[in-house]
């Protein structure tokens, strides 16, 4: 094999990373206080209102019903308008932005919803405002459950990255499809496909380790 | 003061109305423990949720001293509740927090600054004897431990009212002994004024003062506990104080019903009576508990016949023990 390919895989490397990283830390700014608004709104939540929450979770559920590559095509202008460009890493960011951030916002909903109740009951007792008990209370506690959803995130938007890799995206999904699918370059393909393994092996490992070492509930 | 007036509370659920508090009135005197005493699913926890608007009840008014709290402003409720502390059967403490973090929570939220809130904290922890356990976490401690950081909690803010939600019923005995003891230590010092809820007598008899006796969302009887433990006119009194009579553990026969409620448990009135009287007595049942010298629960001897009954109760009323006579037969017919 040859320094040219290394080199390519390197970058390939390199580029996925900046995807994915800049994908799950932007959908996670934008899907935690959906995540937050969905749970807060619904019925027996700690500020119902049916009408919004009915409205953010049909958002929600619409995109989520959207196959990855088509929305990758369907926004094209989207991505155009904001980055300038549709080719390359930094265009990719944007399409799974979009995909990513409805299903963070039911991860974090999920995680918030496994607070025991009584908790936050026991914190509107003492008297906490609605954002007291969002931000002492439901966040803090759902801390494990929410780093456990993270790693979940982040392989699931390295799966779509290397789909934004057939049109035009960079990453190692750009190379697996460039050498694998049109050169027919079987070995580079193999390779690209073992370092994605070993990505999200890395991320999911790490994620849980450090989910079970801040979570206080397990006794040490 | 707390002040309930025509409270009531409605569930709806989807085919079904449930009336769990039905125009309830009620109320409890700064300074006392108040017992809330029912069976299962009779509306003790609703009704003591309404008091902190927990649950916003479907009718009537609850006064905390002049405050009227079902009309009161979102800001002012949670400036009352803060004056309202609340603990619970499954205690409900933050696990991701430590234990003084923990504590320090309803002080820090109420705009505290951290370094008194520590202060403070530490200060509740020496209350409830747990100053060895500051950094532990909610994981790491037993079921009292943790009945005992969230009192320590609850009164953290100086609150002047204690609402206890079946709070020892998690608790093996000698844990809710301990618990009781703890509450009633911060009644008599603290002046907290405590709001007590449970289906266990005994928890009554040992610390409240007065007592309300619930069932279907109804309050059926309230007074003062040795008088309702003494003669219990409601059908829910009567279950709750005589032996259960479904149970099989109830006698058949007429008896006599001697109450212990709070003598010197050193004196032996039944050997005396049997000494004294000269008359032999069979005895049904008994179920009596020494609580730090004093003595609490009940006797049941078989009813002797006219005469010896007429002693007995010349003797008892002598020496100022209760007792009640229950006719089995009489009970019988009238169920
Ligand atoms: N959120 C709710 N929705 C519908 N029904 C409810 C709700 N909360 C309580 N109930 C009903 O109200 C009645 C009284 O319930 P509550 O919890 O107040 O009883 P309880 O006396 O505290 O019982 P326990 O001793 O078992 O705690 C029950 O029939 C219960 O099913
Ligand atoms: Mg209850």
């Amino acid at each position: 094999m040859n320094i040219k390919i290394i080199n390519l895989l390197i970058t390939g490397i390199g580029e996925t990373f900046y995807m994915v990283v800049a994908s799950t830390v932007i959908s996670y700014i934008l899907g935690i206080p959906l995540g937050v608004l969905v749970y807060a709104t619904d019925k027996n939540g700690i500020c119902q209102n049916s009408f919004v929450n009915r409205i953010v979770g049909l958002v929600i559920n619409l995109v989520r019903s959207v196959p990855f590559l088509i929305l990758l095509v369907a926004i094209l202008p989207f991505t155009r308008a904001i980055v300038g460009t549709t080719i390359g890493s930094s265009a990719s960011v944007v399409p799974l932005v979009v995909a990513a951030t409805p299903f963070v916002a039911r991860m974090v909903e999920a995680s918030l919803k496994e607070v025991n109740h009584g908790v936050v009951e026991a914190a509107q007792a003492m008297g906490s405002t609605g954002w007291q008990i969002i931000s002492k209370v439901l966040v803090p506690e759902a801390k494990p459950s929410l780093l456990v959803g993270m790693t979940i995130a982040f392989t699931t938007i390295l799966g779509y990255s290397a789909m934004a890799g057939f049109v035009g995206g960079g990453g190692l999904g750009a190379i697996a499809v460039n050498y694998g699918y049109y050169r027919y370059q079987t070995k580079v393909m193999l390779i690209t496909v073992a370092l994605l393994v070993l990505i999200v092996q890395i991320f999911q490992e790490g994620g849980l380790k450090l989910a079970s070492y801040i979570d206080k509930r397990i006794k040490r | 003061m707390i002040r309930l007036v025509d409270v009531s509370k409605e569930f709806k659920t989807k085919d079904t109305k449930i009336k769990a508090a039905d125009r309830i009135n009620l109320e409890i005197k700064d300074g006392e423990i108040f017992g809330i005493i029912g069976f299962s699913g009779a509306g003790k926890s609703t009704l003591v949720r309404c008091i902190n608007l927990l649950e916003r009840p479907t009718e009537g008014k609850v006064y905390l001293d002049d405050l009227e709290l079902t009309s009161a402003s979102k800001k002012e409720l949670l400036k009352a509740r803060r004056n309202i502390g609340m603990i619970f059967q499954q205690f409900n403490l933050l696990e991701q927090k430590s234990v003084i973090e923990n504590i320090c929570y309803p002080l820090l939220i109420s705009g505290v600054r951290k370094k008194e809130a520590l202060t403070r904290a530490r200060q509740m922890l020496e209350l409830v004897e747990l100053t060895e356990k500051e950094n532990s976490y909610p994981s790491q401690l037993s079921g009292g431990q943790k009945q005992r950081v969230a009192i320590a909690r609850a009164l953290a803010t100086n609150p002047k009212y204690l609402l206890c939600d079946e709070a020892t019923s998690a608790l093996d005995p000698l844990t809710t002994r301990n618990i009781l003891e703890l509450l009633e230590t911060i009644n008599k010092k603290l002046g907290v004024t405590i709001v007590v809820i449970t289906h266990e007598l005994k928890v009554v008899e040992q610390i409240c003062d007065r007592v309300a006796v619930m069932s279907n969302g109804k309050i059926e009887e309230e007074g003062k506990v040795e008088e309702i433990f003494l003669s219990p006119k409601s059908e829910t009194g009567r279950k709750l104080v005589l032996p259960d009579s479904n149970s099989g553990a109830a006698p058949t026969r007429d008896y006599l019903r001697i109450v212990f409620d709070g003598q010197s448990s050193f004196e032996p009135v039944f050997a005396n009576l049997i000494s004294e009287l000269g008359i032999k007595l069979n005895i049904l049942g008994a179920n009596t508990e020494d609580i730090g010298g004093k003595a609490y629960g009940q006797l049941l001897i078989e009813r002797p016949d006219e005469s010896n009954v007429k002693k007995v109760r010349d003797y008892l009323d002598k020496t100022k023990v209760s007792f009640e006579e229950v006719f089995v037969s009489k009970e019988v017919i009238s169920a």
